[in-house]
Order: structure tokens, then C-alpha cells, then sequence
């Protein structure tokens, strides 16, 4: 009976998750298109779950659903989130050239899938109750991979920095503009 | 494991990755040029953590968290170079900023 209950929640999340992406790509409206990957964030978030990963499905919700998300949709707001057709622009050979290509893309992916299959992928492991709960994320973080911890937080540093730097008009350009 | 074993999410998240390559490849828009990319990421980052459950091994999730950061400091900087482009009078349209063609 669990094991229905988990099918289901499964197609649902799975569902959500291919529609809302779909949505991203094809709405007209940026800010429809942010609206719909939160959608599809929320829902990779249950399949996080589904996986036995709750530390990543918290974090996915809060630091991606919420504030990345937010980031996002006040640019749009700031830029007047005009509109732009998903199939406006370019040679019509160019757009035929990207379907092929995303096409080509995913047939590689599911190929290669398909042959790894068949030698262990449906015998996954046990694991603990405890696996990706926060503290066992936390101490492999602060233990195994110290210097990963440490690198991410420069990163985000200097991405802070040089977003503010970008953000900030030299003032010869304000005079000409 | 209840339910779907983990080569059902792994075709999830294949699927989604090319949704969002098209998406980069398709759209003119940058700031849906970088909404496609977070797709295309957290198609990613779905792979790791199937695998990571798959394997019982957590080294997947840390490379997930990682992602989620790299993928934070990506959205800023991208972001930021929208709004400065705005800010030059440069048309938000990725055909158009070829100014490094070679």
C-alpha cells in the first residue's frame, strides 16, 4: 500500500516537474517563466525526498525556490519583463538546428541510460535512516570534503563581489546616458 | 527501495536536460536563457542524487550542494550582466550582443 502511495507522489512530482519545465521554455512572459521553475524546483524538491536526500530538498526550497528565485523575478520586474516569442527571431533553419540538437542530446543521454541499465541499476543499496539528513551532511562536509566547503564559499564570494561590481555604473556612463 | 528504482529518475532528469537545452539554444531572451540553464542544472543535479541513493553513498549529495552554490553564484553574475546590459541600451537579445563575433 506505502509502495502505491510512492508511485504516485512519484508521477505526480515527475509530472509536475516535465510540464513546469516545458512551461519555462515555452512561455512568452519571463516572468511566467520564473513562476513556472519555481513550480518545477518545488517538484524536483519531493523527488529529492523520494530519494532519501531531506537536507537537499530543505535546501533546494529555501536557497533555490526562495531566494534565488526572488533574485530573479526582481530583475524581471526591474527590466519591465518584456515579452518574447519562443519561436520569434533567427533563421527558421537555426530553430530547426536547435530542436534537432536538444533532440540528438537527449536520444545520446537515454542511449547511454539504457546500456548501463541492465548491469546494476535496479539493485540499489540500503541505506540508514539518517542517510542525507543534516547531520550526516554536515559532518562529511566538514570532514571528507573541507576543501570543497571552503572553495564554495570563495566562489560565492567572488560571485557576490562581482555582482556588485557589475551592478554599479561607472559614472562617465551616466553622463552619456 | 519503495518505489520507482533509481533509472526512472534518471530518465527524468534526462528529459529535463533537454528541455532545458533547448531552451538555451531556442530562446533569445537572456533571462530565460538563464532560467533554461537552471533547468538544465538541476537536471543535473537530480542525476547525483539518484546515483547517490543508488550507490549509498552521500559524496553525490555533497556534489549536489556544491551545484546548488556554483549554480547561486552563476545566477548573480548572470543577472548582473543583464542589468547592466539594460542599463547600456544594449537590446536584452542574445542574437543581437555579437560585439566579440571573431
Amino acid at each position: 500500500m506505502g509502495n502505491v502511495l510512492v508511485w504516485v507522489v512519484w508521477f505526480v512530482a515527475a509530472g509536475a516537474c516535465l510540464g513546469t519545465g516545458v512551461a519555462v521554455v515555452t512561455m512568452t512572459n519571463p516572468f511566467f517563466s520564473a513562476l513556472a521553475l519555481i513550480g518545477n524546483l518545488a517538484s524536483l524538491a519531493v523527488l529529492f525526498l523520494l530519494l532519501s536526500a531531506e537536507f537537499l530538498a530543505a535546501a533546494q526550497v529555501l536557497v533555490y525556490a526562495g531566494a534565488v528565485m526572488v533574485m530573479f523575478l526582481f530583475v524581471i520586474a526591474y527590466l519591465g519583463g518584456r515579452a518574447d516569442a519562443p519561436w520569434a527571431g533567427g533563421h527558421r533553419l537555426v530553430r530547426g538546428a536547435a530542436v534537432v540538437a536538444a533532440a540528438a542530446l537527449l536520444v545520446e543521454i537515454v542511449v547511454v541510460l539504457g546500456l548501463a541499465w541492465g548491469d546494476n541499476l535496479t539493485d540499489p543499496a540500503d541505506v540508514s535512516a539518517s542517510f542525507g539528513d543534516p547531520a550526516e551532511i554536515g559532518q562529511a562536509f566538514l570532514t571528507d570534503h573541507l576543501l570543497a566547503f571552503e572553495i564554495t564559499s570563495i566562489v560565492l564570494l567572488v560571485a557576490a563581489v562581482g555582482g556588485v561590481v557589475l551592478g554599479t555604473t561607472p559614472e562617465k556612463d551616466e553622463e552619456a546616458a | 527501495m519503495d518505489g520507482p528504482d533509481v533509472g526512472w529518475y534518471l530518465i527524468v532528469a534526462a528529459i529535463l536536460f533537454g528541455i532545458g537545452a533547448l531552451g538555451v539554444m531556442l530562446r533569445r531572451s537572456p533571462l530565460i536563457v538563464l532560467l533554461s540553464l537552471e533547468i538544465m542544472l538541476n537536471a543535473g543535479n537530480l542525476t547525483f542524487v539518484a546515483f547517490a541513493r543508488q550507490q549509498g553513498n552521500l559524496d553525490g549529495q555533497i556534489f549536489a550542494l556544491a551545484v546548488m552554490a556554483v549554480a547561486a553564484a552563476e545566477v548573480a553574475i548572470g543577472l548582473g550582466l543583464i542589468v547592466a546590459m539594460a542599463r547600456r541600451r544594449v537590446p536584452l537579445d542574445v542574437d543581437q550582443a555579437s560585439a566579440l563575433r571573431g
